[in-house]
C-alpha cells in the first residue's frame, strides 16, 4: 500500500525575511482587532512522499525546492516532533485542487533522477510574532486562519503542523445512478432539481420528464446532469432568448412583446449595418473581422463574476484563461488581454460574504495578473469600476483579442472524425458550474460553492496554444472548440449537436481516480481543448502532442446519427437525442415592467445645489476619486509589453505618466503598417440612474476611444457583455430590454457592428440586513478598431508649448450621475447622459485630422468631464494649459429651467463653472494643434461644433478663466498627487496576504 | 557559410518572450530558429549549427520553485557539455529576464567561480524585487564598462521594458559582488532617463539591485545576462515607440553587436 511509503517535509525560511512581506497581513490583522500583532513571518512547505535516500533528500532541499543564496531548507520526515513556543499557522490545499508546484515536483525530482518521488504536495507556514504579553487562543488564530491566511474553499490550516494530503487514491468509482424521472410528479421533479442544483424552472424539469416517459426509461445521473447543465442560463442564454411580455407603462418606450432580445436588438444591428468586414459574429467562440489583406482578428469578452466572488484569485485567474481559449478555439494567436473589473468601495459596505471587499479586489487583480503573463500575452487595455453594490458580487470581465491568416478558422468536423481531448487532466474543479452561474448568491453560498471553484494552470494552457497554431498550419484537424462551463459535456455535446458521436469516458485522464461518471463528463477542469481529427491525421497530431509535452485523449468519433451516446466502460450511460437537447428547452416567456422609480419623488438636477467648493480643490477632489485616480497599483502588475507589439499601452507620455484613451496593438506577423485599436466603454453609475442612456454611452464612449487612437470609425466592432440581476423580477428586464435597445440604437448611428456578446444574471447578493442587493445594471461595451495609419496614434499626451486645444463634438455637461455630483452629493443620478447624434460624424472628422496629420494629442472626456481631460493630458504630458471658459459657456445650450436655478447660466456662478468643468457628455473630445495647423483643422469641422478653448503652456499649471477673471490654477504636481494618491497608498502595502495570492506569490513573479 | 549567422532560440515550456527575440535577431541580421528542449534533447548537435545561443524570457514552467530553476535544471541535466564547450568558443549567448534567472541558476553566469574556495556553490542569484511584486514599466538602462561583446561600444543609453517579479541581484556575501565589481562584470545598470545612475532608486532601478545592477556578464564577455527587454523596443518610424526622450528602437543595439561579433568570429574559423 502507498501509505506505507514516508513523507518527507522540506521547510524553506528566507535567511533576510522581506521587512514589507507581510506587512499587509498584519495590518488586515490589527483591522480584525488583534492589535498585538507585530509580525507574520511566510515560509514554503513542500512534501514528498516515496523512498528516498537521505542524501537524495538533501539533494532535493538543496538543488530543487531552495535557493542556497537567500533561503535555508529543513528536513523532517514524517510524523514531527512537537513544536516549542510561538504561534504558528500551516495552510495547505484541499485534496484534488489544482497544484501545478506540487506537478513540477513529481516531474523535475524525476528528472534530478530521484526516482522514488511518488507524490508531492505544498503548503505555507504562518509564524506570529507578537507584543510582549500579547498572547492568541486557538479560537483567535482560527479567525486568523479563516478569514486571512487561507480561503477555507480551497484550503485548509493547523494550528502548528498540517499533515500533507495527496491526491486521493480511491480504486471505487461511483457506478452511475438512475433516476426515475418518467414516473415523478411535480413534487418529485422540484426535489430532484433542488437536491442536483440543476437551477430549472418547473416547466423545464417537465419537459425533461415528458422525453424520458416518452423514451418508456429512467435517465442517468449522466443525463439529468448534462440536461441541466445544457439548458442552463449560463449556457443556454434563456433571458435573451424568451418572447417577453412588456408592460409600457405610459411611456411606450418599448414594444408590447420582445420575441428574443438577442435577434430584435443585438443582431439586428450588425444585420442592418451589414459590413463586408465582419467574418463571424455569434456563431463562433469568438466574433472575427478582417485585419488586411493577410490576416484576420478575432475578439471575445467574458464574465467570471460568481466565481471571484467566493474564490477570487482562482476566479478571475481561470476567468483569463477560458476567454483565451475562445480565441484559441478560432484557431487565432492570442495577442491581447483585457480586463474590467467592478469592485466595491474599500471601508464603504460589505456584503456577508466571508471576503471582505479589499479582499476580492486584490486576490482578483492578482488572478489576472498570474494568467496573463504566464501566458505571455500583454493585458493592454481595461478598467477598475467601485459601487457598493459590487460589494460581494464583483464583476471580472475578462477579454482576449487573436489573430489568424486570412480565413483560416473553420469548424467542420465530419463523420468518423475522432473526437480528441488535448491538455489539462480532468478533476472534480468545477463541477456544475454553468448551473452554479445561473444561482443567486447567499450566505451559504461559500459553503456550498467548493466544488465549483477552478484554479488555472497558465503553464498548461501555454503549451497548448503553441500546439493547436502548429497543429491548425499542419491542417490536422477539422473542428475545434474549448471545454469551458460545462466541460465535456458542452464542448463534445455541441460538436455533436449536428453529427451525433460515439464517446467512451473511460478514457479521459484524469488528475486522480475515483470519479464518476457525470463528473468526469461535467468537470469545468481548466485548460482542455476539443479537436475534432480526421483518423489518417491521429499519427501525426500524437507526434506534436509528445514533441510539446500535451496530453490528449482519444474519446470516440462523430457517426452521424442523430443521437449522442455517452459509454463508460462499453456501458451505455447516456443516449440522448441531439435535436431534444438543443431544441427541446421549453421556450421561457417572461414579464418586464418599468420600475417604480426613485425618480418619480425628486427632480433630475442640472446645477449642483447648495456649497460649491472652490474649483481648485474640486479638481483635486476629482482626480482623486475612485472612478478617475490612476489604477497604476493594478496595470503595472499586469505585463503590456511582452510580444513586443504594444504601440499604445495603457500608459500616455514620456514618462508613462497619464491614461491612454484606448490601446494600439501592431502585432509582429504582420506588415506594421497597421494597428489594432482596442477599448472599452462602461459607468455604473449611468447604469443605475438610467439603462438605455448609460448603454448607449458605454458604446459612444467606446467608439470614442478607439477613435482618439486612430482606429477608422467605419472599421470599429463592438461586444456587449450584460450583467445583471435576477431576471425573473420583472423590473430588471425592464432595465435590461432598455440597453438592448439603446445598443441597438447607438451602434448602428455608429455603422459598428456587434460580433459577439454575452450575458451574466443573477448578479445578486445577500446585504448585512439579510435583504437581496443586485449589482447596478452594467453593460460593458468593449470595440476593436482597425488602425489603417500609425502615424494616426497620437496619444493623450500634450506634445508642445502654445497649441491651441479645441473642444470637439456637442458639448451638454450633465451634472446627474457625474462623479461630480458623487462628491457633492450622496444620493445616486436620477438620470445620465445621452448620445449625441453628431457624435459619428464629429469622429469621422477628427478621423480625416488625424491622418492629414493636424493633431498632436487628444483625449475624450468621460467621466470627470472636461476639467478631468485635460489635467490628465497635462500629467501625461507634463505641460500646462490655460483655457477660458467665456466661449464655451457663450455656446452652450441648455434648459430653460437653468435660468434662475442655483444661480444660473452665468460664470460668476460656481456651479456654473463646476459644471462647465466636471459636467459629463458624450460625444466630445479635447484636441491639442498646433497653431499653424488650425485653419486646416478648423476646415475639418467645418459643419460640425467646435470650440477653441485655450493653450498649452509650458508652465505646470492648469489655470481656467473667463476673460481675464482666474477661476482655477492648480499646480499639475498637485493634481498629480491626487491621481496617484490611492496607487500609492496600495504599492506602498507591498505583497497581498496570503489568501490574496498564495499561489501567486509562490509561483508567479 | 551563409553571411547571416544562426541564432538558436531556446523553448521551453512557459517561455513566452521567443517570438520577441527572434524579431529582433532576425531585424539585427542573424537567422532564427526556435527549438524546444524536447528536441535539443533528442538531437543536442542542433546546437553546433547555431552561432548564437537566446535564452529568452517568460515563465518557464510556470516559475515554480523560483524563476529560472527548473529551465536551469534542464539545462544541467541534459545538455550542459554542449552549452559550456558553445560558451568556452566564446560564442555570443544571451539570456533574458527568464533567460537571466535560468544562466545565474545553472552556474553559466557569471561563470568562473570568483573564489578558489567556493567549490560548485552557487553564490549569486535573482531574488524577489524590493517591493515583493511584479511590475511592467519601461527604464532606462546605460552600458558600462565590461568586457561583454554585446555592449561594446553602446554610449547612449537604452529605453526598453522591464517586466518580472524577481529581478533583484543579490550575492551570499559583500566579498563575492565586490569580487564581481571588481571584474567590471557588471555590464548594464539602470538609469536616470538622462543616463546618470538611478542611485537604487525606484522606479528608475525597478527591483532593487544593488548598484543599479541590470545585467552582467561572463569574463570573457560572450555570455550576457539581463532582466529588461531590449528586444522589445527595436522597431523606429510610425510602429516604434518612444519614452524617456526618444530613443525608438534602442534596444536593436545589442542585438546587432551580438549578430556583428557572430560574423567576425565565423570569418575567423569559418
Amino acid at each position: 500500500m502507498e501509505h506505507q511509503s514516508p513523507v518527507h517535509r522540506f521547510t524553506i525560511r528566507e535567511l533576510k525575511p522581506g521587512s514589507k512581506s507581510s506587512a499587509l497581513i498584519v495590518r488586515e490583522a490589527r483591522r480584525l482587532g488583534f492589535e498585538g500583532i507585530k509580525a507574520v513571518l511566510r515560509s514554503e512547505i513542500y512534501f514528498v512522499r516515496g523512498k528516498i535516500a537521505p542524501e537524495e533528500l538533501g539533494f532535493l532541499g538543496r538543488f530543487l525546492l531552495s535557493d542556497p543564496v537567500t533561503q535555508t531548507c529543513d528536513i523532517h520526515t514524517l510524523p514531527l516532533v512537537p513544536e516549542g513556543e510561538g504561534y504558528a499557522v500551516e495552510v495547505a490545499y484541499h485534496p484534488g485542487v489544482t497544484d501545478p508546484v506540487a506537478d513540477e515536483i513529481l516531474r523535475s525530482g524525476k528528472e534530478l533522477g530521484v526516482s522514488g518521488i511518488q507524490a508531492a504536495s505544498t503548503g505555507l507556514r504562518y509564524e506570529i510574532e507578537c507584543e510582549k504579553g500579547y498572547t492568541l487562543s486557538s479560537q483567535d488564530l482560527d479567525k486568523l486562519a479563516s478569514r486571512l491566511l487561507a480561503n477555507p474553499v480551497v484550503q485548509r490550516w493547523a494550528l502548528g503542523a498540517v499533515e500533507p494530503a495527496f491526491p486521493g487514491s480511491d480504486t471505487e468509482i461511483p457506478p452511475e445512478a438512475w433516476i426515475p424521472i418518467h414516473t415523478m410528479d411535480e413534487q418529485g421533479l422540484a426535489e430532484l432539481n433542488r437536491s442536483r442544483r440543476a437551477a430549472l424552472d418547473p416547466e423545464e424539469m417537465r419537459a425533461i420528464r415528458d422525453y424520458f416517459v416518452a423514451q418508456g426509461r429512467a435517465c442517468s445521473d449522466v443525463e439529468f446532469e448534462m440536461i441541466a447543465q445544457t439548458w442552463s442560463e449560463h449556457c443556454f442564454h434563456k433571458t435573451f432568448k424568451a418572447l417577453i411580455d412588456v408592460e409600457n407603462g405610459e411611456t411606450g418606450e418599448l414594444p408590447s412583446q420582445v420575441d428574443n432580445i438577442l435577434k430584435t436588438y443585438i443582431k439586428a444591428a450588425t444585420d442592418e449595418i451589414d459590413a463586408p468586414w465582419v467574418i463571424s459574429a455569434f456563431k463562433d467562440n469568438a466574433g472575427i473581422i478582417e485585419f488586411d489583406k493577410n490576416f484576420d482578428l478575432s475578439f471575445k469578452v467574458e464574465t467570471h463574476n460568481h466565481p471571484s466572488a467566493v474564490e477570487p484569485f482562482g476566479g478571475a485567474n481561470t476567468g483569463v484563461g477560458g476567454v483565451i481559449r475562445d480565441v484559441m478555439a478560432v484557431s487565432a494567436r492570442p495577442f491581447a488581454v483585457t480586463d474590467v473589473l467592478c469592485f466595491g468601495i474599500p471601508g464603504r459596505g460589505e456584503g456577508t460574504s466571508a471576503l471582505s471587499v479589499e479582499q476580492i479586489r486584490l486576490g482578483v487583480v492578482a488572478g489576472v495578473q498570474d494568467y496573463g503573463n504566464k501566458m505571455g500575452i500583454p493585458t493592454l487595455n481595461g478598467s477598475i469600476h467601485y459601487h457598493e453594490k459590487y460589494a460581494a458580487n464583483p464583476l471580472v470581465y475578462c477579454g482576449c483579442a487573436g489573430i489568424a491568416p486570412r480565413r483560416a478558422f473553420f469548424s467542420n468536423p465530419r463523420v468518423g472524425d475522432r473526437i480528441l481531448v488535448l491538455g489539462g487532466r480532468t478533476g472534480r474543479d468545477g463541477i456544475r458550474g454553468a448551473t452554479f452561474s445561473s444561482m443567486t448568491m447567499d450566505g451559504s453560498t461559500m459553503e456550498t460553492a467548493g466544488a465549483s471553484v477552478q484554479i488555472g494552470a497558465p503553464l498548461v494552457e501555454k503549451k497548448l496554444s503553441e500546439l493547436i497554431l502548429a497543429a491548425r498550419d499542419a491542417g490536422l484537424y477539422t473542428g475545434i472548440t474549448d471545454c469551458g462551463a460545462g466541460g465535456l459535456s458542452s464542448a463534445v455535446g455541441e460538436m455533436a449537436s449536428e453529427l451525433g458521436a460515439d464517446v467512451e469516458l473511460s478514457e479521459v485522464r484524469l488528475k486522480y481516480p475515483g470519479l464518476a461518471p457525470w463528473e468526469i463528463w461535467l468537470s469545468e477542469a481548466q485548460e482542455r481543448m476539443v479537436l475534432a481529427v480526421p483518423p489518417e491525421k491521429l499519427p501525426a497530431l500524437a507526434e506534436l502532442c509528445d514533441a510539446n509535452d500535451v496530453e490528449y485523449c482519444d474519446l470516440g468519433f462523430f457517426t452521424g446519427s442523430s443521437n449522442l451516446v455517452v459509454r463508460f466502460n462499453r456501458k451505455v450511460i447516456l443516449d440522448l437525442d441531439c435535436g431534444f437537447l438543443h431544441k427541446g428547452m421549453p421556450r421561457r416567456r417572461m414579464k418586464a415592467v418599468p420600475p417604480s422609480g426613485r425618480g418619480e419623488m425628486q427632480e433630475p438636477r442640472s446645477l449642483p445645489i447648495g456649497k460649491i467648493p472652490g474649483i481648485d480643490e474640486l479638481f483635486t477632489a476629482i482626480m482623486g476619486h475612485h472612478a478617475i485616480s490612476s489604477k497604476e497599483w493594478a496595470i503595472r502588475r499586469y505585463d503590456h509589453e511582452v510580444q513586443g507589439a504594444t504601440r499604445l499601452g495603457p500608459f500616455a507620455g514620456p514618462d508613462q505618466a497619464g491614461p491612454t484613451d484606448a490601446a494600439v496593438a501592431v502585432p509582429l506577423e504582420t506588415d506594421l503598417t497597421r494597428g489594432v485599436a482596442i477599448s472599452n466603454g462602461f459607468n455604473p453609475r449611468y447604469g443605475e440612474a438610467d439603462s438605455y442612456n448609460a448603454a448607449a454611452s458605454a458604446l459612444d464612449e467606446a467608439v470614442r476611444n478607439a477613435v482618439a487612437v486612430g482606429a477608422d470609425p467605419e472599421r470599429i466592432a463592438v461586444m456587449d457583455n450584460f450583467c445583471w440581476g435576477d431576471p425573473l423580477k420583472p423590473e430588471n428586464l425592464w432595465t435590461l430590454l432598455r440597453a438592448a435597445k439603446a445598443c441597438k440604437d447607438a451602434a448602428v448611428a455608429h455603422g459598428t457592428p456587434f460580433v459577439s456578446g454575452k450575458d451574466s444574471f443573477n448578479n445578486e447578493f445577500e446585504g448585512p440586513n439579510g435583504e437581496k442587493i443586485a449589482v447596478p445594471p452594467s453593460l460593458l461595451i468593449s470595440a476593436m478598431g482597425i488602425v489603417p495609419e500609425l502615424s494616426a496614434v497620437r496619444g493623450s499626451d500634450l506634445k508642445h508649448k502654445d497649441s491651441l486645444l479645441y473642444l470637439i463634438g456637442e458639448f451638454s455637461p450633465f451634472y446627474e450621475a457625474s462623479v461630480l455630483m458623487d462628491i457633492l452629493e450622496d444620493r445616486p443620478g436620477l438620470a445620465a447622459p445621452g448620445f449625441s447624434d453628431l457624435a459619428p460624424s464629429v469622429y469621422r472628422a477628427l478621423h480625416t485630422a488625424l491622418k492629414a496629420g493636424l493633431v498632436e494629442s487628444c483625449h475624450d472626456l468621460s467621466e470627470g468631464g472636461l476639467g478631468t481631460a485635460l489635467a490628465e493630458m497635462c500629467i501625461a504630458g507634463g505641460l500646462g494649459v490655460h483655457i477660458d471658459l467665456q466661449n464655451l459657456s457663450a455656446a452652450l445650450k441648455y434648459p430653460a429651467r437653468t435660468e434662475g436655478e442655483n444661480g444660473g447660466a452665468s460664470l460668476d456662478n460656481p456651479a456654473w463653472q463646476a459644471l462647465l468643468l466636471f459636467g459629463e457628455t458624450n460625444g466630445c473630445l479635447v484636441v491639442e494643434v498646433e497653431q499653424g495647423n488650425s485653419s486646416s483643422f478648423e476646415q475639418h469641422f467645418s459643419n460640425l461644433p467646435f470650440i477653441m478653448i485655450g493653450k498649452v503652456s509650458a508652465a505646470p499649471l492648469l489655470q481656467a478663466s473667463a476673460g481675464k477673471k482666474l477661476l482655477a490654477l492648480v499646480k499639475i504636481e498637485a493634481l498629480k498627487r491626487a491621481y496617484f494618491r490611492e496607487s500609492a497608498e496600495i504599492l506602498d502595502q507591498a505583497e497581498p496576504s496570503s489568501v490574496l495570492d498564495s499561489q501567486e506569490s509562490r509561483e508567479g513573479r | 557559410m551563409s553571411m547571416k549567422p544562426k541564432a538558436l532560440i531556446l523553448h521551453a515550456a512557459g517561455i513566452n518572450r521567443d517570438l520577441d527575440a527572434a524579431f529582433a535577431l532576425e531585424a539585427a541580421g542573424a537567422e532564427v530558429e526556435i527549438v524546444h528542449v524536447n528536441k535539443l534533447r533528442a538531437n543536442p548537435n542542433i546546437l553546433r549549427q547555431a552561432r548564437i545561443l537566446v535564452i529568452p524570457g517568460g515563465f518557464s514552467y510556470a516559475d515554480a520553485l523560483g524563476a529560472g530553476r527548473l529551465f536551469a535544471l534542464d539545462i544541467a541535466s541534459f545538455f550542459k557539455d554542449e552549452v559550456s564547450r558553445f560558451v568556452d568558443e566564446g560564442k555570443p549567448v544571451i539570456g533574458i529576464c527568464n533567460g537571466f534567472q535560468t544562466l545565474v541558476k545553472a552556474g553559466l553566469l557569471p561563470g568562473r567561480q570568483l573564489f578558489t574556495s567556493d567549490g560548485d556553490e552557487r553564490r549569486f542569484t535573482l531574488s524577489n524585487n524590493r517591493n515583493g511584486r511584479f511590475e511592467c514599466r519601461w527604464v532606462t538602462i546605460k552600458a558600462e564598462k565590461s568586457p561583454c561583446i554585446w555592449t561594446k561600444g553602446i554610449q547612449e543609453p537604452v529605453v526598453c521594458p522591464v517586466a518580472h517579479g524577481e529581478g533583484r541581484f543579490l550575492a551570499s556575501s559583500q566579498a563575492h559582488m565586490d569580487a564581481l565589481i571588481a571584474a567590471n562584470l557588471v555590464a548594464l545598470r539602470y538609469a536616470l532617463a538622462t543616463g546618470e545612475p538611478a542611485g537604487e532608486l525606484w522606479p528608475y532601478n525597478p527591483n532593487g539591485s544593488p548598484y543599479d545592477i541590470a545585467g552582467i556578464c561572463n569574463p570573457k564577455g560572450n555570455v550576457l545576462g539581463l532582466m529588461p527587454h531590449p528586444e522589445d523596443n527595436v522597431l523606429t518610424g510610425p510602429a516604434g515607440r518612444s519614452y524617456h526622450g526618444g530613443r525608438q528602437g534602442s534596444g536593436l543595439t545589442l542585438f546587432k553587436n551580438g549578430v556583428r561579433h557572430a560574423i567576425d568570429q565565423g570569418a575567423l574559423y569559418g
